[in-house]
């Protein structure tokens, strides 16, 4: 017997935010499995998916610089990545310290714990 | 004292004068770009998370990128001089100018002189045929919701405790709440939890969220931050530092004392919305809409003020810097089609819009059956699959439906917007008529 489950997100992936209903299989959990209805674009799907499977987020924040322009230097990573990991991406971010210059995209931790996501820079300091 | 001539002067380097100087340099004007800070960017440069420039750009970006995609084209622009840690104190018009009636210009439109006051410069005045106001918004505070109680440290807006986090690399407190669902208090609550402080509670005194939807998940549901609808806080304790806050439900308008409820916290953040920021645009005349607390403008986005242009949040607050930018594009064209044919523009005349049931406002307060006529609108209601209906109105009380478009969910926090060609509004324009533009929801 497979026991049909729902759930009732709201979709993260723009500013639209479509509610969807996510329709899976608690015992047999697959991406093909997973049917999802309500999104106007194909983000909703994947988003639906990974909120059943494994929730992902984007993270930002800001880093230390010696900058003469500001304190503290804002980052993001490249990825969405799983949720789990967020802290402990964050002790490893606050542990940086980085000067200047750097530039939009600058690369400051590549391939965390093997996820393929790097953080990079997201503001251009010169000085 | 030391004088420029340009054919623009755009004041504030946000995104909205970001994105009119581009166009307007574009067009081949020169553009004196004015901007208070020691760099541009305004509030982008502290909006560190993403989810920026998704219509605008076609992709996620956060708003120092967003901010810098802008900046670069400016910096290679030649028809742009950028005067940084500027402030512009008072613009001159001419007499003529103070009557934009939105029925055509006959005046051959004066120059304008624009006072700016800076380190660098001292005190500079910039001579100018238009005037591109961008000087964005300011958040409200506590004093605007009146909070009884002591008046410690540790209140802060949201926006500010944004910038010492972000910029300056404080931590406004340890333990927060957060007055007002607003994005900006939404996006404070992740980030102060993110930087390692404890966000107990964020107090929201409408029945539903003023935020975007999205930001609800991702802010607090995220990290399992409690939202109280129908909640204010009712009092604040402290002497030195604030120590808690009681937070006490409302029904039917109405506080229900007796089920107070005490927070202890060190922090208040207060997101209670934004107000244009028109100091100086009322100090030359610029007439006010009191719904938006912006210009009224007209079709062409020109304040009642002849020559003189209005984009971004200091006309009405946006959700998305990139209906924004939009704006300020739209804004920058007509001030280079005004100047172009200037004296005799507009060609044609203008007939009002009005915002009815369940709309707080529409922009522009005006339109011009001549062109394609782009209107931003903001719902009263949260509903779904709820009925925009546009409808010509006349003196004998006749309504036409003009438009009628199924909106799959509104709410106040989301502004709308639609387009109308000119050639269906010339089929519902009566000659000498008023031939008012009512929007509505149901």
């Amino acid at each position: 017997m497979s026991s049909r489950s729902n759930k009732s997100l709201i979709c993260i992936s723009c500013p639209i935010g479509c509610h969807l209903t996510v329709e899976y299989d608690k015992d047999n959990l697959r991406e093909e499995n997973i049917k999802i209805s309500g999104n106007k674009c194909s983000r909703g799907i994947t988003y639906g998916r990974e909120e059943v499977l494994a929730p992902k987020r984007t993270v930002t924040a800001t880093v230390s610089i010696a900058s003469e322009i500001q304190r503290r230097l804002p980052v993001k990573t490249t990825k969405h990545i799983d949720k789990v990991l967020i802290f402990e991406l964050l002790d490893n971010l606050y542990s940086l310290k980085v000067k200047p210059p750097v530039n939009i995209g600058e690369r400051l931790i590549e391939n965390f714990k093997g996820t393929g996501v790097d953080v990079v820079a997201t503001m251009k300091l010169d000085r | 004292m030391r004088e420029a001539v340009f054919d623009t002067v755009v004041v504030g380097g946000g995104a909205a004068g970001l994105a009119a100087s581009k166009i307007i340099a574009e067009r081949g004007y020169r553009v004196a770009l004015v901007e208070r800070e020691n760099r541009l960017g305004g509030i982008l440069n502290q909006c560190i998370h993403n989810g920026f420039g998704l219509h605008y750009f076609k992709e996620e970006l956060t708003g120092p990128e967003y901010a810098q995609r802008f900046i670069e084209t400016t910096a290679g622009t030649p028809n742009i001089e950028v005067f940084l840690e500027t402030t512009v104190m008072d613009v001159k018009t001419s007499r003529a100018d103070n009557n934009n009636s939105g029925k055509g210009s006959t005046n051959s439109p004066g120059t304008k002189e624009v006072f700016c006051y800076s380190s660098r410069y001292g005190v500079l005045k910039i001579i100018t045929k238009t005037i591109v106001l961008a000087m964005g918004s300011r958040e409200r505070n506590r004093g605007n919701i009146g909070i009884p109680g002591t008046r410690p440290a540790g209140i802060f807006t949201a926006g500010l405790a944004q910038r010492f986090v972000n910029i300056e690399g404080y931590s406004p407190g340890e333990n927060v709440v957060i007055i007002g669902s607003g994005d900006i208090g939404l996006i404070m609550a992740r980030r102060m939890t993110l930087i390692g402080a404890r966000v107990l509670a964020v107090i929201e005194i409408q029945p539903y969220p003023s935020g975007l939807t999205r930001n609800i998940v991702q802010c607090l549901r995220d990290f399992d931050i409690p939202l109280h609808l129908s909640h204010i806080v009712s009092r604040i304790y402290g002497r030195d530092r604030v120590e808690a806050v009681d937070v006490t439900p409302v029904r039917n308008g109405k506080p229900e004392m007796e089920e107070t409820f005490k927070i202890k916290c060190d922090t208040l953040l207060l997101s209670v919305g934004l107000v244009p920021e028109n100091e100086l645009s009322k100090k030359f005349g610029v007439k006010i809409n009191p719904e938006t607390g912006g210009a009224v403008v007209d079709a062409h986005m020109m304040t009642s003020v002849d020559g003189v242009f209005s984009c971004g949040n200091v006309l009405h607050i946006h959700d998305l810097v990139d209906y924004v930018s939009e704006e300020s594009i739209a804004a920058a064209s007509f001030a280079c089609d005004y100047m172009e044919e200037r004296g005799k523009w507009p060609a044609a005349e203008q007939f009002p819009t009005v915002a009815s049931s369940n709309i707080k406002y529409v922009i522009p307060n005006s339109y011009d059956p001549e062109i394609n006529n782009r209107f931003f609108f903001r719902p009263m209601i949260v509903k779904n699959n709820a009925k925009l209906c546009i409808r010509m109105e006349n003196e004998d009380k006749e309504q036409k439906t003009l438009l009628e478009k199924r909106l799959l969910h509104v709410q106040p926090s989301e502004m709308v917007s639609v387009n109308i060609k000119s050639e269906r509004i010339k089929e519902f324009l009566r000659d000498g008529e008023e031939n008012r533009l009512v929007f509505s929801i149901q």
